[in-house]
């Protein structure tokens, strides 16, 4: 099936200018989904998609639902008693939510990099090969070869390449942060999930991060949580705007940011509140 | 507030916090140098010809001819002393006998005193309990032993309204005149060539099995049993507790059963220790038999039950001190449940388990009440391995507690009681010690 980007009212809005996305196959899907903290509704019928190989950024302002919605992919909010979705959240054609769903092997599927570097306190090499050693991987010149080439993607094999069994607690923020993109994409997942993985990082080491989504941008499909409203205009092909767990508006990037359709969305583009 | 004001609450805060950390600190002086001061005397003393007697005979130690020539020279040293004793028998032989009954008393308590000193007479015959076959094996004991033997004690209660008053007579009052005259001061003068003191270093002390009732001998046994129920104990209640944290930090659903389980612990945690001496053995080895008499297996079974909260207790801190992104980096991996406890929560999580553990260990191995019902006894020999499933052991806190209560001759003895008092102390600081080492070590690696 060809899925196309599936925004409410979308067809009124495409302009002759945009970039035609729409017969990119949808790689996430949401129909309808919700999800609640107890009687709390953080994420209110969502429907929208995820196409193949492309960034898409979401985008609001704190508490509106972003991060719960990513981390809904992969199902990162099972750790959270009272969180209960509703709805259907559809990944490679498989409702996610479904009973006899293996999480495990979901995650394997779903690479995610979080807000705060968090590479375990163990040598680089074996942050690496935490993955693949899950997935059963045992010989050691197999396991080198995917720690060299996950590094390498990460842009960071020729800093570490020289200390690879020294703790990776001992490396900075951005490094770190790097890592655990190395460490994500160790697991060779067909989607990566980005939590504001720059927030906590300096301008130098975010610019590094920017640019390696650009490198990756057509093997993964990455969605990327931000704050940073420029981030997301540089970085991704489309954009999900999302205010108090309503998703607004989803559109390619540059038309949202240039021509937004939502009066809301202008207001928080501009800055009027956010 | 105004600055001086804040700048005076500061610096009285920190003066009440150096008083206290000053009184903390000279508390532990007070406490530890008499415990290490005495305690060392178990171990370094001026031991007598008596005591390389005793190792000689005993435990078969020491250079043979030596010895001889040791024993020879305090003999010749002591010669005279029975001497004078053979020519006082022959003068009360000659006296009427009216008046030889009046030194009977008088010389059956000297000749007492002096096999307390000098061990029993050459030549007759050898007495059943070893304790009476040589006198005091330590200078200082050697010493007190003397005075006695110079003086005779009375107590003076012809004041009704005061406390009785000690009265020494010189024992020399009651020989005045007799060939046993010149006896006391040949003693006092010649004591030290008599009992030839020198300095010795008896580190043999903690292997020895005690011989006579502690009176003799070391306190190997009763370390070993201690080591025994202490590791015993650590068998039992690390997997327990560390499995139980883990279920209550990382499966198991908040809610009233949970919540009841975490107060039962807590409460079990302040339950008395005699509480669950009783307990262990009405349980393990009055219901269901664990072993015929008293064991170490049922002492460690108690033991372990006694440290099981604070076990749980410091590896569910421990655990929920892991940072939370650990444990979603894992699972963002791929990885199950268990495989994030094993791989990634428990290594992060060692360190402060480790101090846990090790503390409550130094519990489990000063703890007297638990034992007393479930395993110790009051002297036995050093038990094998796996002897210590069915056979009660002596053991350190409950011997002390025997020597300075239950034992015949307590007096004699003290040496033996302060070393045990030593040794259990040092052994808890060297477990405590290498906990810290350890868990430094470990969080050093873990912090990179």
């Amino acid at each position: 099936m060809n899925e196309v980007i599936q925004m409410k009212r979308a067809s009124r809005f495409a302009g002759p200018e945009e970039e035609d996305y729409s017969t990119r196959a949808a790689h996430v899907k949401t129909e309808e989904f919700s999800v609640f903290y107890g009687g709390f509704e953080a994420v209110k019928k969502v429907t929208c998609s995820f196409p193949e190989s492309l960034v898409t950024a979401i985008i609001g302002p704190s508490g509106c639902g972003k991060s719960t919605l990513l981390r809904a992919i992969n199902r990162m909010n099972d750790l959270i008693p009272s969180c209960r979705p509703g709805g259907k959240m559809i990944f490679s054609g498989e409702d996610i939510y479904c009973k006899n769903i293996d999480v495990v092997s979901l995650r394997m599927r779903v690479g995610m990099v979080f807000q705060k570097p968090n590479v375990f306190p163990k040598s680089i090499y074996d942050n690496i090969a935490y993955g693949p050693r899950l997935q059963g991987i045992r010989n050691r010149s197999q396991l080198d070869e995917i720690v060299e080439s996950s590094l390498k993607q990460a842009a960071i094999w020729d800093e570490v390449k020289d200390r690879m069994t020294s703790n990776a607690l001992g490396m900075s923020g951005g490094q770190q942060q790097r890592l655990c993109l190395a460490r994500a994409l160790a697991v060779k997942p067909e989607i990566l999930l980005m939590d504001e993985p720059t927030s906590a990082l300096d301008p130098k080491a975010t610019t590094k991060i920017e640019d390696l989504i650009g490198q990756l941008r057509g093997q993964y499909t990455i969605i990327i949580v931000t704050h940073n409203m420029q981030q997301a205009a540089r970085v991704s092909d489309l954009t999900a705007f999302m205010y108090e767990g309503n998703l607004v508006e989803f559109g390619p990037t540059r038309k949202l940011f240039t021509r937004p359709r939502e009066k809301q969305t202008e207001d928080y583009i501009t800055g009027r509140f956010g | 507030m105004r600055l001086e004001t804040r700048r005076l609450l500061d610096r009285a805060f920190s003066g009440l916090g150096v008083i206290a950390i000053g009184v903390m600190a000279l508390a532990l002086i007070v406490i530890l140098t008499p415990i290490i001061v005495k305690g060392s005397g178990a171990f370094v003393f001026r031991s007598t010809v008596e005591h390389r007697k005793v190792m000689f005979d005993q435990w078969d130690r020491g250079n043979p001819q030596r010895i001889e020539a040791d024993k020879a020279a305090a003999a010749e040293a002591r010669q005279p002393v029975y001497d004078m004793l053979s020519a006082f028998d022959a003068e009360l032989k000659a006296m009427p006998r009216k008046e030889r009954s009046l030194y009977k008393k008088p010389l059956r308590e000297l000749e007492k005193a002096l096999a307390e000193l000098l061990g029993p007479v050459p030549g007759e015959h050898t007495p059943v309990l070893i304790r009476q076959q040589y006198g005091a094996t330590r200078w200082d004991r050697a010493k007190i032993k003397l005075d006695e033997l110079l003086y005779t004690e009375d107590w003076d209660y012809s004041n009704p309204d005061a406390l009785g008053v000690l009265v020494k007579t010189p024992r020399v009052e009651q020989f005045r005149g007799t060939a046993l005259e010149p006896l006391f001061a040949y003693i006092k003068e010649n004591i030290s060539a008599m009992m030839r003191p020198r300095w010795t270093f008896y580190w043999q002390f903690l292997f020895d099995t005690s011989k006579d009732s502690h009176i003799f001998g070391g306190i190997g046994p009763e370390v070993l049993g201690t080591i025994y129920l202490t590791l015993g104990a650590m068998i039992f209640a690390i997997p327990m507790g560390v499995i139980a944290a883990i279920y209550l930090c990382e499966y198991s659903r908040e809610g009233r059963v949970v919540s009841f389980l975490r107060i039962c612990i807590s409460t079990l945690a302040g339950v008395p220790s005699i509480v669950f001496g009783l307990f262990g053995l009405a349980f393990f080895l009055n219901t269901i038999h664990i072993s015929n008499s008293k064991s170490v297996l049922a002492g460690s079974l108690t033991l372990s039950l006694l440290i099981l909260p604070t076990v749980i207790r410091a590896s569910e801190e421990a655990i929920l001190a892991v940072p939370h992104s650990y444990k979603e980096a894992a699972l963002s991996l791929g990885s199950g449940r268990w495989h994030t406890v094993m791989t990634v929560i428990l290594p992060a999580a060692l360190p402060g388990i480790l101090t846990g553990t090790v503390i409550s260990m130094g519990r489990a191995a000063g703890e007297t009440a638990p034992i007393i019902f479930t395993a110790a006894v009051s002297v036995g020999r050093p038990l094998m391995p796996l002897e210590a499933l069915s056979q009660p052991t002596p053991a350190l806190p409950w011997n002390i507690y025997n020597l300075s209560t239950e034992h015949e001759a307590v007096d004699e003895i003290r040496h033996v009681q302060f070393g045990m008092v030593f040794t259990l102390v040092a052994l808890v600081l060297l477990l405590n010690l290498f906990a810290i080492v350890m868990r430094a070590r470990i969080s050093k690696k873990l912090r990179g």
